[in-house]
């Protein structure tokens, strides 16, 4: 090949520019990332509504017992728990189809003529789990939680009851920062380990990556059953799906949990986060090593 | 350079020169390690051996080789999920010297639509639209590995006169591998045949015209010009055609017309000496 001087560059295209375009082109792909959420929240909103013919008496019950007024937030939670659920399904399947797709439509070898590196390709897919998702369903659901307590006020206001017990009880402001903090600890840090191993399998295998995300750490775990009676690593991949217990105090990680009952410290000094991290880390470092070589399937 | 699979050697100590401003042919059956030769140059594979393209290491520094070279690695590449549109907002993004206006313009010539998706368009509109973001990139070398593929002679035609009309020039490079030589012969500055990856023919277009030689030989002179030693000799309506190789055209004139040999025939004739 010629060798030479390189022409001047007509424009210059940072790192984080590109960047963003990786992450720009995994919404083109995907588009049930922000599709699935919002239609979550629109058919949980729905359900509420139909549910909102009771809300007048709820409310003449929670005026004369108090103590009935909590259950007034249970939809909110409802609404709440679905479009992070909802949200959470999208993340895993994205996850397993990141790095395999582009190579089962050949359109790797598209990707690839153009100047993006591996690197920036895979942590702008791996942004679509550790942040896009997760920041998004926050979004949605403090937009649909809004959207209730306007909605109950109205239907209150319309039968003569003040609307005032729900915006200070449901603390919307409080709830939100709750539901941040559950999502940051929970789905982000903890869960890192989960999606970066799906996105290893999605690089590696050439079919069936739900089958080879799920079936060897099941498979091992059997092994070491069988072989040493005992059950070591199915205990801490348990631990692992059931959510980190340091970061709140009492056993559960509802987002609608007191404030004061977060412990970010014992969350942040347990060890297992920071072996998550270092998993994660490999995990991905694979993914990457991996789709340099990879040729369409 | 050399690449082995396995036991399978797929480049077999390959030495491979281009200079800027040449368009180079890459002929040879299948398997004969074409791909692996470009994957190679392109860093999309690793391998045995020096291996410099403008410059750089294409294993090592993929990611800034990209910026001065092209490549449509196959037809049909571009995602069927994606629309004109989101193709030209990415690779406008990520693509130091993408030119839109080029693009659109290009795009404006054709019947694609920006709203369209990749899904909707034929095979022939995907070839033209992955040109049209080519050819609107300002790329030192361009590598086409059988882009017309599957296509019908219309949309082959208008992608070798558009590159040759709206983007080829002086100061790039372009490799290009292809079972359809006929429709090259003309566009080519450059030739090389290669078979089990090893280069087993290396010339300009030039050198081609001056080495090669095809005799239409009438049936009384045959014997006197198979003792010339043709390299190659078949028939056509009960005629033999003889194919020489550096032979003066004076010599074999008076057996009968002398024409230069289409690539697609000096490339049947290659490999059956070869195979012998």
């Amino acid at each position: 090949m010629s060798g030479g001087e390189m022409s001047a560059e007509s424009r210059t295209v940072t790192t984080w520019q590109t960047f963003y375009w990786c992450v720009r082109r995994e919404l083109f792909e995907h588009r049930s990332i922000y599709i699935a959420p919002a239609a979550a929240a629109g058919v949980a909103l729905f359900g509420f509504l139909i549910n909102t013919v009771h809300l007048p008496a709820q409310m003449r019950a929670a005026i004369a017992d108090p103590a009935k007024m909590k259950g007034l937030g249970a939809p909110f939670e409802y609404v709440a728990a679905a479009i992070m659920m909802v949200a959470m399904i999208v993340q895993l399947f994205y996850c397993l189809d990141s790095l395999q797709s582009e190579r089962k439509d050949r359109s790797i070898l598209f990707w690839k003529s153009l100047p993006v590196s591996d690197v920036t390709t895979v942590l702008a897919k791996a942004a679509i789990p550790f942040a896009i998702l997760p920041l998004l369903s926050f979004g949605v659901v403090v937009v649909a939680g809004f959207v209730m307590l306007l909605v109950s006020s109205l239907i209150l206001a319309a039968n003569g009851l003040s609307a005032a017990p729900l915006w200070t009880q449901l603390y919307l402001v409080r709830g939100s920062l709750l539901l941040l903090y559950h999502l940051i600890t929970v789905h982000v840090l903890w869960y890192a380990p989960i999606y970066a191993w799906l996105m290893f399998v999605s690089a590696w295998s050439r079919r069936a990556a739900l089958l080879w995300a799920v079936l060897p750490p099941l498979g091992v775990g059997f092994l070491e059953r069988i072989v040493f009676g005992t059950s070591h690593l199915g205990a801490m991949l348990l631990d692992r799906v059931g959510g980190s217990m340091a970061a709140v105090q009492p056993a559960g990680t509802m987002p609608m949990n007191p404030m004061t009952h977060l412990t970010p410290w014992n969350f942040f000094v347990a060890p297992g986060l920071w072996i998550g991290w270092l998993i994660t880390a490999g995990f991905l470092a694979a993914a990457i090593r991996i789709r340099r070589n990879r040729e369409p399937i | 350079m050399q690449k082995s699979y396995g036991a399978t050697k797929a480049l077999n100590g390959m030495d491979l020169r281009v200079e800027e401003g040449r368009i180079l042919g890459l002929i040879g059956p299948n398997g004969a390690g074409k791909t692996t030769a470009l994957n190679a140059i392109l860093g999309l594979t690793p391998y045995e051996g020096e291996l410099r393209v403008l410059g750089r290491n294409p294993w090592t520094e993929r990611e800034l080789l990209m910026r001065d070279v092209s490549f449509i690695a196959d037809v049909a590449v571009l995602p069927r999920w994606i629309r004109v549109w989101q193709v030209l907002d990415y690779v406008e993004g990520v693509h130091p010297r993408f030119d839109r206006a080029k693009a659109e313009a290009f795009l404006a010539k054709t019947t694609i639509k920006q709203a369209s998706k990749v899904r909707e368009l034929s095979k022939g509109m995907v070839a033209q639209l992955h040109l049209a973001v080519v050819m609107a990139i300002d790329a030192r070398l361009l590598v086409l590995d059988e882009p017309t593929l599957g296509l019908d002679i219309l949309y082959r035609k208008q992608f070798y006169d558009s590159l040759l009309n709206d983007y080829f020039d002086r100061s790039r490079t372009i490799v290009v591998t292809t079972h359809q030589v006929e429709e090259i012969q003309d566009v080519l500055t450059d030739l090389m045949f290669i078979r089990e990856g090893k280069i087993i023919l290396s010339c300009s277009m030039e050198e081609f015209a001056a080495r090669y030689a095809e005799v239409l030989v009438r049936p009384e002179q045959a014997a006197a010009a198979r003792a010339l030693k043709p390299l190659h000799e078949r028939q056509m309506f009960g005629q033999s055609i003889l194919l020489f190789d550096g032979i003066e055209r004076k010599r074999v004139a008076e057996f009968g017309e002398v024409r230069t040999p289409s690539i697609a025939d000096l490339f049947v004739a290659v490999m059956t000496v070869e195979k012998k």
